[in-house]
C-alpha cells in the first residue's frame, strides 16, 4: 500500500537529508577504501580525494610486511573469544545467585558490580600492570583475558540478574519436585529459556574486548601478543610509513569487526536494547 | 533427591565472581588509592609519603583544571549534541522514513549511523588524524580545491583542536543513541499516536507530548552511560592530539597517563585517577538518585 501511495516533495527532502547525513557519517569509510588501493607515488601526486590511478595492492602486501598480521588477528581472536564465553558464562552463574538464589545482599553486590563497569581503567591500571608482571602474564593474552572476563562479567551479571528475575516461578518449583538440584536447574531451565539474552552477550562482549585500547595498549607491549587495533596503533607511532600503508592497515584491521557486525546485525539490534540497561 | 536448600550453597556461585572482582578492581583499585599518598617514580625506586600532599598540589595544578574543563567539553560532544540530534533522526527515521518509504530504508539508514560505534578506537583515531591533517588532509585539500588559499590547521591550532576533536566525537558517538531510541519508540503504543492524530496535533507536536515522556527510561539511560563515557574518554586524544597542541586538548584520563607513563610521576598519576573515579562515582550517583526521585513523582 505504502508504496503505491504517492510521495509529497516534503517526505522527498526528510529522505534525501537522512540520506545526505548517512553520506557524511560513511565519508571517512570511503576515503580509507579509496586510497587503501593507492600506490604511494599516486597518493603523493594526487592527494587523498583523487581517484586511483590504478588499483594496487602494494599498501597491503606493505602492512603486512610491517605488522605480524596474521598473529595479531589470532591474538585479538583468542581474547574476544575466550571473553565472551568466559565472561557470559561467568556472568550467568553469578546472576543465577541474585536473580534466582536472591542471596542476603544481592542488592549490594549490585550495585558494587554496577561501580566495577564505571570505574575508570586509569585508576587500575599501575596494580593490574605490576600484577601481571608479578604472575607472569604481562605480554601474554592470558593478562587482558582475565581482566575483561572479569569486567565484562561484572555488566553481564548486572543486566542478567534483572533479565532472571523475570523467570516464572512456577517453572522452577515444577522442576524442583522433580527432584532437579540447583545446577541442573541451571542448565536445564535457565539457560534455554535466557539462550537469545546471552547470544547477546556473546556478540557485545566480543566487540568490546576486540575494540578494547587502554588496557591491552598497557600490557601488551610486546608484538607477538598484540591485538589488531594495538597493532596499528604501534606502528602509527613510525614516522617514516606511508599513508596509503596505514590506510590498508586500518581497513584491515575494521574488517573483522565489520563481519562481524554484518553477520550478527539481527541480534545486536535487539541487543542494544538489552545492553541499554547498562 | 530434592534440592539442597542450604543456605550457604548460593555463594559457591558468586565465589568466581567475587575472587575475580576482588583481584582485578577492588585490590588494584585500592592499592591505586595508596600510591596517591605517596611520591614514586615507579619501578625500584624509593616510595616517599607525602600524605595529602599530592592532592593539594593537584588542585592547584593549572593543567588539571584544564583538563577538567574541557571533561565538560567532551560532556557536549558525547552526551548533548548525539543526544538532542539522535533523538531527532530517531523520530525521523521510525515514524516518517520508516511509515512512508518502508522499513528496509529506515533499517539501513539506522545501520550506517551506527557504524562507527563498531570500529576500533585505534582505526577511528587514525582516519580522523588523517581527514583533518593540515597538510595532506582530505578536508583541507577539498578547501584548497574550491580556493580556500589557507586552510585551518584543525589538530595544530591551539584555539581550534577541542573542537575538532569534539568533531570526531559526534560522528563517533551519534549511532548509539540512534539505536537505542528506535528500540524504545518501538515499544511505544500506536493508540497514544492515533489518539493524538483525532486531538488534531500535528507531527511537531506528537513529539513532543507522546514520543520524549514515553521514552524517558531509555533517555536517562543515554545520558548516564553517555556521560561517564564522556568523563573517561582517553584513546581519541592520546591518538588524535596527544593532549595537544599546548595543552589545549588534555582530559583527565590523558593526564593520568601521562603521568604514568611518560613522567614517571606514578603518585601523581593515581591521585589524578583517584580524583576522577571519585568524580565519577559522585555524577552516576547523583543521575541515578534524582531519576528515582522523578520516577516516583512521575
Amino acid at each position: 500500500m505504502h508504496a503505491l501511495k504517492k510521495h509529497t516533495p516534503m517526505q522527498w527532502v526528510v529522505l534525501g537529508l537522512c540520506g545526505l547525513f548517512a553520506v557524511l557519517m560513511l565519508a571517512p569509510f570511503l576515503l580509507l577504501v579509496l586510497n587503501a588501493f593507492k600506490s604511494g607515488a599516486d597518493y603523493s601526486s594526487g592527494g587523498p580525494i583523487a581517484w586511483p590511478k590504478s588499483f594496487t595492492l602494494d599498501a597491503f602486501r606493505d602492512y603486512m610486511s610491517m605488522v605480524d598480521f596474521p598473529r595479531a588477528l589470532w591474538n585479538s581472536i583468542l581474547i574476544s573469544t575466550v571473553v565472551a564465553f568466559a565472561g557470559t558464562g561467568l556472568a550467568l552463574i553469578s546472576a543465577y545467585a541474585i536473580g534466582i538464589g536472591r542471596v542476603k545482599g544481592s542488592a549490594v553486590i549490585l550495585a558494587v558490580l554496577l561501580l566495577a563497569t564505571m570505574v575508570p581503567h586509569e585508576a587500575l591500571i599501575y596494580p593490574l600492570f605490576y600484577g601481571a608482571q608479578e604472575t607472569g602474564t604481562f605480554n601474554t593474552v592470558w593478562s587482558v583475558i582475565i581482566i575483561f572476563t572479569v569486567l565484562q562479567a561484572a555488566f553481564g551479571t548486572y543486566l542478567l540478574s534483572s533479565v532472571m528475575s523475570t523467570v516464572p516461578k512456577e517453572l522452577l518449583d515444577a522442576a524442583g519436585i522433580d527432584g532437579a538440584g540447583r545446577w541442573t536447574i541451571l542448565w536445564k531451565i535457565i539457560l534455554p529459556v535466557l539462550r537469545p539474552t546471552l547470544a547477546v552477550l556473546v556478540v557485545f562482549f566480543f566487540i568490546w574486548t576486540w575494540n578494547e585500547f587502554y588496557i591491552p595498549v598497557v600490557l601488551l607491549a610486546d608484538a607477538s601478543s598484540q591485538t589488531v587495533p594495538i597493532a596499528l596503533s604501534t606502528l602509527r607511532g613510525q614516522h617514516s610509513i606511508d599513508i596509503t600503508t596505514l590506510n590498508a592497515g586500518s581497513l584491515l584491521s575494521l574488517l573483522p569487526t565489520l563481519v562481524f557486525f554484518l553477520i550478527f546485525q539481527r541480534t545486536l539490534s535487539h541487543g542494544v536494547t538489552a545492553g541499554s540497561i547498562k | 533427591m530434592p534440592a539442597k536448600k542450604g543456605s550457604g550453597s548460593w555463594w559457591l556461585y558468586l565465589l568466581p565472581i567475587l575472587i575475580g572482582f576482588t583481584a582485578i578492581v577492588l585490590i588494584p583499585f585500592v592499592v591505586n588509592v595508596v600510591f596517591s599518598f605517596f611520591r614514586w617514580k615507579g619501578g625500584m625506586a624509593p616510595f616517599r609519603w607525602e600524605g595529602f600532599g599530592n592532592y593539594t598540589a593537584l588542585f592547584s595544578d593549572e593543567n588539571f583544571w584544564m583538563s577538567f574543563r574541557n571533561s565538560i567539553f567532551m560532556i557536549i560532544a558525547i552526551v548533548v549534541i548525539p543526544t538532542m540530534i539522535g533523538i531527532l533522526l530517531a523520530a525521523v527515521l521510525y515514524d516518517y522514513i520508516g511509515k512512508r518509504f518502508g522499513s528496509r530504508i529506515a533499517a539501513f539508514l539506522r545501520a550506517t549511523y551506527y557504524l562507527p560505534q563498531i570500529l576500533p578506537i585505534a582505526v577511528a583515531g587514525f582516519i580522523w588524524s588523517w581527514v583533518l591533517d593540515s597538510g595532506n588532509g582530505s578536508i583541507n585539500t577539498f578547501l584548497q580545491s574550491i580556493g580556500v588559499s589557507d586552510p585551518p590547521d584543525w589538530l595544530g591550532d591551539p584555539d581550534l583542536a577541542l573542537y575538532s576533536v569534539m568533531l570526531m566525537l559526534v560522528w563517533l558517538q551519534i549511532g548509539y543513541p540512534v539505536v537505542i531510541f528506535i528500540a524504545a519508540l518501538s515499544r511505544v503504543d500506536p493508540e497514544l499516536y492515533e489518539a493524538a492524530e483525532l486531538d488534531g496535533a500535528g507531527w511537531w507536536r506528537q513529539f513532543a507530548a507522546i514520543t520524549i515522556p514515553q521514552i524517558r527510561p531509555e533517555l536517562f539511560i543515554v545520558v548516564l552511560t553517555a556521560t561517564v563515557g564522556a568523563l573517561k574518554v582517553f584513546a581519541p586524544i592520546l591518538i588524535l592530539t596527544g593532549g595537544g597542541p599546548e595543552g589545549s586538548t588534555v582530559v583527565p584520563s590523558y593526564y593520568a597517563y601521562r603521568n604514568f607513563f611518560e613522567l614517571s610521576q606514578v603518585g601523581y598519576g593515581s591521585t589524578i585517577a583517584t580524583v576522577m573515579s571519585v568524580v565519577i562515582f559522585a555524577v552516576a550517583a547523583v543521575m541515578l538518585v534524582w531519576q528515582r526521585r522523578s520516577e516516583r513523582s512521575a
